[in-house]
């Protein structure tokens, strides 16, 4: 039984066929300087966090910064652009804490290469939505067909651009 | 970057904390100057020398991912030490398995590295076609395309194997009209090779076949299960069947091209009982061509970027992957160039 992570959320957002790959364990090599900025932001960006913050895994899903005083979900992306999958993951985060118990969470998105944040709420309406994500995502990843490709222009950065667009041209 | 490390010299190698320490010995058994290789930077090791190591050592290395290869006095290939796999899939798994299992499903594929090799054959064939007028390889080609035609009528991977097995031998047959005047092929002759020809051409698919196989780690594939090869023909066939493919582009081209560039002479080679050996420097400026060409990039039509040679190699392992997952019919990589 697949666990749902926010990341699989997140890519729920993106690209079916990502998140079928990723679920599937059918992942590329770590291109070492990607993954090499994502953890020095977590670990130089805010020096201090450590002390307010915590880790806590919820179902199996880990929220990586939230702080139990104020009851807010930090989540810091690395991104030059603001996306509606982040907002859904934080969204997902919030629905995992509602579940266990801890009511009035909010949600800080920040963009530290934009100088920016975003607050993010779940509201009882939200609440069926989510649980609608969830059940997609487990129906797709135990589908044993994996999902076409989006449009190109939006694969750019993607992990799997070589894998999905590699082909033979006919001369 | 990580880049593969080519051990020509016998010596030591031992951890020493993040760092590969290599000191040379020589034939006295006195220590030279120890040289220090940052891990990060350490793709795989090539080792021709013989290699002095412990088992700490080898922990250390199947942790960082890095295979070693051994080639033994006389440049045969003689195994790998590969790291525990890190990338595994079970779907992916799966689906290669049954790829292998049903018999239908098995040929096609083993057809597929069949032409690709063959269409990248005649690639070498008709370039120093046109290139030399006085060198006709036409009779090679035709016969070369009249084979790759007959491949789809292959019902079985022992009637394709023979098919591929005439390709060869017509392609090999044209080497003479290729470096005839420095070389004599005399047919291919490999356990041990009878003359110089015959050596580099074994060396040089050894160096692909290890290639490959280190492409295919860094993959979900499983190098145990082939298509063309029988699983078993050696304990990574999967290597085999990718190699088919680049061999000609990879392998033969360098040959050539250094042949005739006067890089590789009748005197850098030595006639032994075990076989004919390349001396100590022409191997090493083989290995060196051989890794310059894997360096070397071309701007990919289908993605529109610059990519390696060896990147193509896991460009072909994607497209292996994906006729696997049922997404896209697995077409051969095809030299355009
Ligand atoms: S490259 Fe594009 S289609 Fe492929 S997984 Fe990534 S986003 Fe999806």
């Amino acid at each position: 039984m697949q666990t749902v992570t926010g990341s699989l959320i997140g890519m729920y957002h993106i690209c079916k066929r990502e998140l079928w790959l990723h679920a599937n364990h059918i992942r590329m090599e770590h291109n070492s300087e990607l993954v090499a900025e994502g953890k020095q932001l977590h670990e130089h960006a805010y020096p201090q966090r450590a002390e307010r913050y915590r880790e806590i895994i919820l179902d199996g899903s880990k929220i990586d910064f939230y702080d139990p005083y104020d009851k807010v979900v930090h989540e810091m992306k690395k991104s030059d652009k603001m996306e509606h999958s982040h907002v859904a993951q934080v969204q997902f985060y919030l629905y995992l804490l509602r579940k266990n118990g801890v009511e009035g969470a909010t949600g800080l998105l920040e963009y530290p290469k934009l100088r920016q944040t975003q607050t993010v709420q779940l509201t009882n309406d939200d609440v069926p939505v989510v649980e609608g994500w969830i059940r997609d995502i487990k129906r797709i990843v135990d589908r044993e067909q994996c999902p076409g490709r989006i449009a190109k222009s939006k694969c750019r950065s993607c992990s799997y651009f070589d894998f999905c667009y590699v082909e033979e041209i006919n001369e | 970057m990580k880049q593969p490390k080519y051990l020509f010299n016998a010596g030591r190698m031992s951890r020493k904390d993040n760092t590969l320490k290599f000191t040379p010995v020589d034939e006295a058994g006195i220590e030279g100057q120890p040289r220090y290789l940052p891990i990060e930077q350490v793709g795989d090791l090539y080792v021709f020398g013989s290699l002095d190591a412990n088992s700490a050592l080898y922990n250390f290395l199947g942790q960082e991912g890095i295979a070693v290869h051994f080639f033994n006095y006389y440049e045969h290939y003689t195994g790998s030490f590969m790291p525990r796999e890190y990338l595994l899939a079970g779907k992916m798994q799966v689906d290669q398995t049954k790829h292998y299992m049903a018999a239908k499903k098995r040929i096609e594929i083993a057809r597929r590295f069949v032409e690709g090799a063959a269409n990248n054959i005649l690639r070498v064939l008709k370039y120093y076609d046109n290139r030399d007028k006085a060198k006709d390889l036409t009779e090679a080609i035709c016969l070369i395309e009249r084979l790759l035609a007959s491949v789809p009528m292959a019902v079985d991977v022992p009637m394709l194997m023979g098919i591929e097995g005439n390709i060869r031998q017509t392609y090999y047959g044209a080497f003479d009209a290729i470096v005839g005047q420095t070389f004599c092929m005399d047919g291919r002759s490999k356990r041990p090779p009878q003359n110089e020809l015959n050596a580099l051409i074994s060396f040089g698919n050894m160096l692909c076949y290890t290639a490959c196989l280190s492409t295919i780690y860094h993959t979900q594939l499983n190098p145990t299960i082939s298509f063309l090869h029988e699983p078993g023909a050696r304990r990574y066939s999967l290597a085999l069947d990718l190699s088919e493919v680049f061999k000609p582009i990879l392998v033969d081209r360098l040959i050539f091209r250094m042949i005739n560039k006067r890089q590789l002479q009748p005197s850098d080679f030595r006639s032994e009982v075990g076989g004919c050996v390349l001396k100590d420097a022409a191997r090493k400026r083989f290995v060196q061509g051989f890794d310059e060409q894997l360096k070397e990039t071309i701007k990919h039509r289908a993605l529109g970027r610059s990519v390696s040679y060896r990147h193509l190699v896991k460009l072909e392992c994607y497209k292996l992957q994906k006729h696997l997952l049922g997404l896209e019919e697995y077409r051969p990589f095809k030299a355009w160039w």
